[in-house]
């Protein structure tokens, strides 16, 4: 028997299983007092999704204010946070969206699904705001190399991740992969798209026009994915519980191309006034969000949606997150040109509701009423958790433990010992046998992608107007201290974008961390924010949108606490943009930025050493400002050939890296007064190396003494095979190459 | 001259192959699956992507599409075609080219740029390359083997018909390492890279794959 209203209203004690649904029981009780009544089944349903740590964001949403709060003047952004994603103006009446979502614990239930439908959740964000999608990236983290589960889940995840973003025609234009015991078992996947549109063609989520047609479209609706929010997305594994396989959904790659093409098709004939994706909360997402942000009612008859299975019962209807389905609002008017549009595609389409000015979101099932709620009680005011946080007892004891001690390489064989073997690490090694699976050709307009710093698009062929993203994230850093770890994510890719000559515009963030109900987790979270938020503001960079995962722990042990971050940057003409590569012999390298000793949390302790404790590296955003724009200004002014940012590694790997792209050789000499480990090894930040045509050279050292940028001579670009770090050692190229792609595909080709 | 480019539902690369056209100096133009006319273009693109999801096989149900009525006649009357990728598959699901493409022998999908050999250049689309010429263009696949029997194999290399060949590393494990092949009359062309990501300095790894485009616009001028 159905449950309706009705029947609700007087059955007041019949017992529900809101605790199996993921609810807490003061918030059960607090949905029978808004209602006045107990929830009917299928409102249960849609509270405890849309309720869910996932898609409420109950924990995190005290600290996220922050980056409303603390956001710098920006006349370029267009939409903020709040909407399926935030808009950025790059000019000539282009605008960008882009966004980073993460997929975590899907993938690692069902590697290949999960990281394939993160991509395809993200994308229809994007093209939900009126976007074409144009290129997609993933941030991905994995448990040790060397671990039996890093081989189950890894593989599966680039295939999945490849598998979906290369059937819909998307570029993988960039992202990162990293290593650490503790995302063995909870690996992140973090995908990000962007998206390109005119200013005109913006579309909300908001269901405004009583009268106007609620329109559900595209894939059918399924038993997959039910509860996936609720469930897999807001706790922590444990043994004890049955599999959860079934709450993973299954994408269809093929499905998502065509509604793409035709979503962008009605965009152009201007017959959908609204439009919202249906990810996480499927049905009950779509249709609370898009109430509540517009006129507030909404009429839905529950049957008319189209069905994969017809056995699923209303509740699993609302619930479903079957994917590649999009809810449109149309005008009467409209509705024939858009049938006709979505009939040309082959697109399933079913009208199965509409706008009223009730205020009451009302949802019937064959006559009968299953749902009728005020819309903002689902969507807006869910449960908002002042969750406790304090300092881990530990942090101390982990900041003293710094690398000091550590046992340094000196002579010149022990260097070149510890480059290669750094080079072979995990974290460091090439990571072509993954990227090699993603097309970065397709669309025909990406002009930097893996593994260079940034990737960058060519936005529009008559103007030369691109994007550069970059996304970076080192929870290392964030271990030793996350308000720095934060600030140090966004510098790297700040500094990234830079480096390929693009202005730095917006941010987007990933947040993955542990349990919130662990206060030190919850103390890293609220760190990370607040050292991002602060970060940004001293940048000028907004955040326009992103994600929170948390849970992202087995037992007692959170991962590390992992703030990725996606900057977009903007060239005026990206024929200018600077690529990694040496290639010219004869001419000049430059070091810019300051090098001191600094090692905590460096790839070389934990690579050497399986250290990890000190402080990281200090943060300067005013020299990483000044910096990227010397990098800005010298791409515009064709001061440069080539430059690569400084990271993880320090400089022995940037250089590595850069003579590797085109095969040529390097000379290096190690500056007065520098240790020569430090010279090589340090991950101070706030520093890159340049190419500088000897034409330019006086010009470019002009440009840095008059903004006292510290810049240091430090070697040539040569034909001769080698990278001779003059006095130290020499390394033949073939062998770096050797050292740095064999990793990967020795691990998985075994 | 005006070529056509088809899109099929899942077609990928069809606006890249429209673009190489224009940077080549033709015009382009759009070919819908479901129409069966080819609105008197003077040569046709299939492009890559995954057609109709590449369900079943790839290739095997765009075969099917209305469009490939008209232009599987017209082929046999010497049209200039031009498959690449997913429209190498559909050309040999036709039969207007013989062999088949099957899973690459690795397994996974391959992106790269793929150094090639210029085998025939008597074809409408080669007719600009040096016999021998090596050229550096990408390579994107999944299923991008080239099988046939031993038989058709050595008819193909006998008549000269194996357009471009790997050089260097064979990516796929395709026979013989053979990129792409020709029919006898030379005017069908199927190909596994991708010249249409190769036309500009700025976003390809070389402009190698203009001479495609350039070769049949050539062609067209002359006859």
């Amino acid at each position: 028997m159905i449950d309706t209203v009705e029947l609700a209203a007087k059955t007041p004690d019949q017992s529900q299983p809101w605790d199996e649904l993921g609810l807490k029981a003061d918030e059960y009780q607090r949905i029978r007092d808004i209602l006045g009544r107990r929830p009917t089944n299928a409102e249960l349903a849609m509270y405890s999704v849309m309720w869910s740590e996932h898609c409420s964001y109950k924990s995190s949403k005290v600290h996220l204010r922050q980056f409303g709060d603390k956001a710098p003047q920006s006349d370029a952004l267009l939409v903020g946070m709040g909407q399926n994603a935030g808009v950025v103006d790059i000019g000539h009446g282009y605008a960008v969206t882009f966004k980073i979502e993460s997929h975590n614990h899907p993938s690692y239930v069902e590697p290949y699904q999960g990281a394939a439908t993160g991509v395809g959740g993200i994308v229809r964000d994007i093209l939900a705001m009126g976007a074409r999608p144009v290129a997609v990236m993933d941030s991905l983290r994995f448990g040790p190399l060397d671990a039996d589960d890093t081989h189950r889940v890894l593989p599966g995840v680039v295939a999945g991740v490849g598998g979906y973003g290369n059937c819909l025609g998307l570029p993988n234009i960039g992202g990162e992969v990293v290593f650490d015991p503790s995302y063995a078992a909870n690996p992140l996947v973090n995908a990000l798209c962007v998206g390109v549109m005119k200013h005109d063609d913006i579309h909300l989520a908001n269901a405004t026009g009583v009268g106007n047609k609620v329109v559900l479209f595209g894939a059918r609706t399924g038993g997959d994915g039910i509860g996936g929010a609720s469930i897999l997305a807001s706790e922590s594994f444990d043994d004890t519980k049955p599999s959860k396989r079934p709450a993973v959904q299954v994408g269809d790659p093929f499905m998502e191309k065509v509604l793409i093409e035709c979503c962008l098709e009605l965009f152009g004939a201007q017959v959908v006034e609204a439009i919202q994706d249906l990810g996480a909360a499927g049905i009950s997402c779509a249709t609370s969000e898009l109430a509540s942000n517009g006129d507030g009612g909404m009429y839905v008859q529950l049957e008319k949606v189209l069905l994969r299975d017809p056995s699923l019962t209303p509740g699993e209807i609302m619930m479903s997150e079957s994917q590649e389905r999009m809810m449109g609002i149309v005008t009467p008017e409209n509705l024939d040109a858009f049938l006709a549009i979505t009939a040309r595609w082959d697109v399933e389409t079913a009208v199965i509701g509409e706008v009223t000015g009730t205020g009451r979101l009302i949802i019937d099932w064959h006559g009968e009423t299953i749902v009728d709620v005020d819309p903002r009680t689902v969507a807006h005011d869910g449960p908002v958790y002042e969750r406790p946080f304090a300092r881990p007892p530990w942090q101390d004891e982990l900041q003293a433990a710094g690398p000091e001690g550590l046992a340094r390489p000196s002579s010149g064989d022990e260097l070149r010992g510890t480059l290669l073997r750094l080079l072979a690490s995990p974290n460091l090694a090439s990571k072509a046998w993954i990227t090699d699976q993603y097309d970065r050709y397709v669309l025909g307009n990406t002009v930097l992608a893996q593994p260079e710093d940034a990737g960058v698009l060519r936005i529009d062929e008559s103007t030369g107007l691109g994007v550069a993203i970059a996304t970076d994230g080192n929870g290392r850093y964030a271990k030793l201290d996350p308000y720095t770890g934060a600030q140090l994510a966004l510098a790297e890719a700040y500094r990234n974008v830079a480096t390929t000559g693009a202005r730095p515009l917006a941010v987007t963030d990933g947040l993955n961390f542990g349990s919130p109900e662990d206060p030190a987790v919850m103390w890293q979270f609220a760190e990370a924010i607040r050292g991002l938020a602060d970060g940004c503001q001293a940048l000028g960079t907004p955040v326009t949108g992103g994600n929170v995962s948390l849970y992202n722990q087995t037992g007692d042990t959170a991962i590390l606490p992992t703030a990725i971050v996606g900057v977009l940057g903007v060239l005026d003409d990206v024929a200018r943009r600077t690529p990694q590569g040496f290639r010219e012999s004869g001419q000049v390298v430059y070091l810019l930025g300051e090098t001191r000793d600094e090692f905590g949390g460096s790839e070389w302790a934990w690579a050497e050493h399986g250290h990890l404790g000190g402080r990281p590296p200090s943060v300067d955003l005013a020299a990483e400002r000044e910096l990227a724009e010397i990098l800005v200004n010298a791409s515009r002014d064709g001061l440069i050939d080539a430059a690569h940012d400084l990271s993880d590694g320090g400089l022995a790997i940037a250089l590595v890296e850069s003579v590797l792209r085109y095969g040529v050789g390097a000379r290096v000499w190690v500056p007065d007064g520098l240790d020569p480990f430090v010279f090589l090894f340090s991950e101070s930040q706030a520093r890159a190396i340049v190419v500088v045509p000897r034409s330019e050279e006086v010009r470019f050292t002009d440009m840095c003494s008059a903004r006292r940028f510290p810049h240091q001579r430090i070697g040539m670009v040569d034909d001769g095979g080698v990278l001779d770090v003059q006095g130290q050692f020499v390394v033949p190229v073939d062998e770096l190459r050797a050292a740095h792609e064999s990793t990967l595909s020795s691990t998985f080709e075994a | 001259m005006r070529i056509g480019v088809v899109t099929f539902p899942g077609s990928l690369d069809d606006r890249d192959a429209a673009r190489a056209v224009r940077v080549a100096g033709g015009e382009a133009v759009s070919l819908w699956h479901g129409d069966a006319d080819l609105h008197g273009v003077d040569a046709v693109v299939l492009p890559g992507g995954f057609s109709y999801g590449d369900y079943l096989r790839c290739g095997a149900i765009a075969r099917f599409a209305p469009v490939m009525e008209p232009l599987v006649d017209a082929a046999r009357g010497g049209l200039p075609v031009l498959g690449i990728c997913n429209g190498f598959q559909v050309l040999c699901e036709s039969h207007l080219l013989p062999g088949a493409l099957i899973r690459n022998d690795h397994r996974k999908f391959v992106c790269r740029d793929q150094p090639l050999r210029v085998e025939n250049t008597a074809t409408a689309w080669t007719s600009g390359y040096a016999a021998g010429q090596q050229i550096v263009i990408p390579l994107k696949n999944g299923e991008g083997g080239y099988v046939a029997d031993d038989r058709t194999l050595d008819e193909l290399e006998a008549e000269g018909r194996v357009v471009v060949r790997y050089a260097g590393d064979n990516p796929n494990g395709s026979y013989r390492d053979i990129a792409g092949v020709t029919n006898a009359r030379g005017n069908v062309v199927g190909l596994m890279p991708h010249p249409e990501h190769a036309v500009e300095s700025l976003t390809g790894p070389t402009t190698d794959g203009l001479g495609f485009f350039t070769s049949v616009l050539e062609g067209l001028v002359r006859s």
